[in-house]
């Protein structure tokens, strides 16, 4: 059996202060081709940390991770680039203030040598919902919304088959979360990516992610599949705490689905 | 009895591209209850709550028909009338901690600053208050709080201790703008439960603004839509699931939930009259 | 003119080019309302102006020299700000001495802030031990004062124009290379810098296409605040006469030949002395309005 992404017994620890900071302790997953994986825990879960390691922006101490069975090169290497891209939680901290779309859209292009850069931007922005008339724009002429989609669009450039998407719609208002992740799922489809999600909110995961890891401290506590966290039934403490302090988010609007 | 009434409030910024008016003729009035204030980002919310305490600088500007709170009229208190309210009897709880404390003061000292200028009592009786209002919020260890450094504080401590810090004069009228959104849902739970322990106790009147529906319907009285400035729709908010506006409905139903339907999720449609006000 | 403000207001530039004009007029907009800024940018521009038109500007030669009409007051016809100890018109020199100037302020600020942000952006980007070694080296250039360390390179160089330069530019870019280090530290970790890393963007690119604008303002700012440093330095080399040798009509130098006579002929020195003191000004209202504008947290709004 060959999964895309195979993460065994990581570990990530930091030195701050001369201390060791265990952000990640032995986790391991496996996420299957044109699957969609979920992370969910609090902060400081170290959710986060496992997408840095797997892009190279963390430090892994111990354990291994393997791309379609390949282990990674490091430092990460253009290949790895062209397979695995990742979508940042912040709209406005991820797009350089001073550079158009045109030219974050196009970047990815020169690095890796690819030309048809006007036909490329061009389907890019198209393919998120974008107005082609918004390609010399600068970020700051932009909604949030609307950045998160550029975002969307620079990860796509490359064609990659993996996403990373850490928290994309946690700084994002209620109506624009939806049309971020109806468009994410709408990509997922056409382009049969590979998600690997994290969120701190239950929903959005149950909403995007076939398969959830929830993660306390650092370390996995439950695995669970999509049908067992909306039935609630999680084995453990943990894991069912985080489903109790969620439950509003199963609150149906004035029943309007049974009308 | 009403202790907060604000009739057409309406707040004009001075931009380069001309005047933009963030709240235009928002009125409501507020007893000693808890009030939600809903609203996307951007919908006026927040500069509502601000204007309340007249922390609009310019060139920002607040004009109302009439703003009064328990009587005295905010528009026309001096600033000095105004910084005597602020504190003692209106209070704000920002959304983040980080940028609220003063990083290069313990906590101890932030706590017992007001105490020791305004009310000029003794630091042992300065110390003994603040240790109880962090105890009001249910902060176990708090001799040990009292001496730490900002930095030191988790999320969730960081917001108790804001809000401690906004109590300890006991104002009639505390303004809390987003005051969860930083923290993870479980101590999300913790932070209102003790919101509403106090409003409960103390009598307190709450204002509370945040983007979050749900939460909002749970924990709130009675809520507030706005949307571009105004009140789209006012209601008790155990009947926010039964919202009449199209708006709010929007709103309600764009929300992913935990065993719902993988179809894409319902955008909010802004083509209706309504988006137009 | 209003086709023009619309194409450049358009809020969906067409093209690179157009979008790019649009954020400068955006600026120019910003400047405008900061009278002060304003008032810098005309002096600067009427610096321009007077070197670059030097000969229509200049009542008289200013190399020829003329004994029988040696320190004529201001006011005396023909040599409105007087005349020198040679009887050269010192109106005519300081308007000649503006080329010099300008091209020693030119020539440094293309050399120092180059160096400067080179240094800071690599040592910033790396760090370890590269950001150790670059730094201590700029704090070893900067432990010594400016002029004493650009005496010292001009004693060794020999005095001359283009020396003067190198010495100024020399003694000048270890500001620049903190200032550039400080922003790329709180660069270096924001997410765009991540996203481009991953991207598979090597670190020259990254450092040039990324860092380097990011940081462009902030030393932009600093260049023009020293201006008036650097032209004082250059004058005082002049003075000492370890920059421009006579008889070119620099004006620190001028002022050097003009002190024997502060007492009885006080314009002599005084003249050049104003024209020191009015671009100095000039520059620093400039650099200070530049600071509104091109800050990038003011221009996101």
């Amino acid at each position: 059996m060959s999964d895309l992404i195979e993460i065994e017994d990581l570990s990530v620890t930091f030195r701050a202060h001369g201390r060791a900071v265990h952000a990640v302790e032995g986790v391991s997953l496996r996420v299957p081709a044109k699957a969609s994986f979920g992370l969910v825990g609090e902060s400081g879960s170290g959710k986060s940390t496992i997408l840095r390691a797997i892009c190279g922006l963390a430090p892994i101490s111990s354990g291994a991770i393997r791309i379609g069975g390949e282990k990674l090169k490091s430092p990460r290497d253009k290949a790895f680039a062209a397979r695995v891209q990742m979508v940042f939680q912040d709209p406005y901290a991820s797009l350089h203030p001073r550079h158009t779309i045109d030219r974050t859209l196009s970047e990815p292009l020169a690095i890796h040598g690819i030309g048809d850069t006007d036909a490329r931007v061009m389907r890019a922005l198209t393919d998120v919902g974008l107005p082609t008339a918004f390609r010399f724009r600068y970020p700051h002429q932009l909604s949030g919304g609307q950045r998160q989609r550029v975002a969307i669009a620079r990860a796509l450039m490359l064609e990659p088959e993996i996403l990373l998407l850490d928290e994309p719609t946690s700084a994002l208002d209620a109506s624009v979360q939806a049309e971020v992740l109806n468009l994410l799922n709408r990509l997922r489809a056409e382009r049969g990516l590979t998600f690997l999600m994290v969120s701190h909110d239950l929903a959005v995961i149950d909403h995007m992610c076939d398969r959830v890891l929830v993660m306390q401290n650092g370390r996995a506590v439950e695995e669970l599949a999509r049908e067992d966290l909306s039935h609630a039934r999680m084995t453990t403490a943990y894991a069912q705490s985080l489903f109790a302090a969620s439950a509003d988010r199963m609150l149906d609007p004035a029943g309007k689905d049974a009308r | 009895m009403s202790l907060l009434q604000i009739e057409n409030l309406r707040v004009t910024f001075a931009t380069e591209t001309g005047p933009v008016e963030a709240v235009r003729g928002v009125s409501f009035s507020l007893g000693r209850e808890r009030l939600g204030i809903v609203g996307e980002s951007g919908s006026g919310k927040t500069i509502t709550g601000r204007s309340v305490l007249r922390l609009i600088r310019p060139p920002g500007r607040i004009e109302a028909d009439r703003m009064e709170f328990d009587g005295i009229d905010l528009l026309k208190a001096s600033e000095k009338q105004m910084r005597a309210l602020r504190g003692p009897r209106l209070a704000m709880v920002m959304q983040d901690p980080k940028y609220s404390l003063n990083p290069v003061m313990r906590i101890g000292a932030q706590l017992t600053e007001g105490l020791l200028r305004r009310d000029r009592i003794s630091r042992a009786e300065a110390r003994k208050k603040a240790i109880a209002a962090l105890e009001a919020v249910q902060i176990r260890d708090p001799e040990r709080v009292m001496e730490a450094w900002p930095h030191e504080l988790s999320g969730g401590m960081g917001q108790r201790v804001m809000i401690a810090m906004m109590l300890i004069p006991e104002p009639d009228l505390l303004i809390a703008d987003e005051p969860t959104s930083a923290l993870d849902v479980t101590v999300q739970a913790e932070v209102l439960s003790i919101l509403d322990g106090l409003v409960k106790s103390r009598g307190m009147g709450l204002i509370f603004i945040s983007h979050d529906l749900r939460l909002v319907a749970r924990f709130c009285d009675r809520v507030l839509v706005m949307y571009r400035g105004k009140i789209v729709e006012e209601l008790a908010a155990h009947e926010l699931m039964a919202a009449k506006h199209p708006y709010t409905q929007g709103l309600l139903n764009c929300l992913p939930r935990i065993g719902g339907p993988r179809a894409p999720l319902p955008g909010l449609d802004r083509t209706g009259a309504w988006a137009n006000v | 003119m209003s086709a023009l403000t619309l194409w450049l207001t358009d809020p969906n530039p067409a093209s690179r080019r157009q979008a790019r004009l649009g954020q400068a007029w955006l600026a120019w907009l910003r400047l405008r309302r900061n009278p002060l800024a304003m008032l810098g940018l005309f002096i600067i521009a009427t610096l321009c102006l007077l070197a670059a038109a030097a000969p229509i500007f200049a009542t008289q030669d200013p190399f020829v020299q003329n004994l029988a009409q040696r320190l004529l007051p201001p006011g005396t016809p023909g040599h409105w700000l007087g005349t020198d100890d040679f009887g050269r018109d010192i109106w005519s020199r300081i308007v000649y001495g503006a080329r010099i100037t300008l091209t020693i302020v030119a020539l440094v600020a293309v050399t120092a802030p180059l160096i400067g942000l080179l240094i800071g952006t690599v040592a910033g980007y790396f760090g370890g031990w590269i950001d150790t070694v670059l730094m201590r080296i700029t704090d070893i250039f900067l432990a010594f004062p400016k002029l004493i360390l650009a005496l010292a390179l001009v004693a060794v160089l020999g005095p001359g124009i283009e020396n003067a330069v190198l010495a100024i530019a020399l003694t000048a870019w270890p500001p620049y290379a903190r200032v550039a280090r400080a922003e790329t530290l709180t660069v270096r970790n924001s997410d765009y810098i991540a996203a481009v890393r991953l991207q598979g963007a090597g670190a020259g690119r990254i450092i040039w296409g990324h860092v380097v604008p990011m940081c462009l303002p902030s030393v932009i700012i600093r260049v023009t605040l020293d201006m008036a440093g650097v032209i004082l330095i250059a004058a005082g080399l002049g003075f000492l006469g370890l920059g421009v040798q006579p008889p070119l009509p620099e004006w620190g130098l001028m002022i050097s030949s003009g002190r024997k006579f502060l007492f009885e002929q006080w314009w002599v020195a005084t003249m050049p002395g104003l024209a020191i003191f009015t671009v100095s000004l000039g520059f620093n209202l400039l650099g200070d309005g530049l600071r509104d504008v091109l800050d990038p947290r003011s221009a996101a709004r």
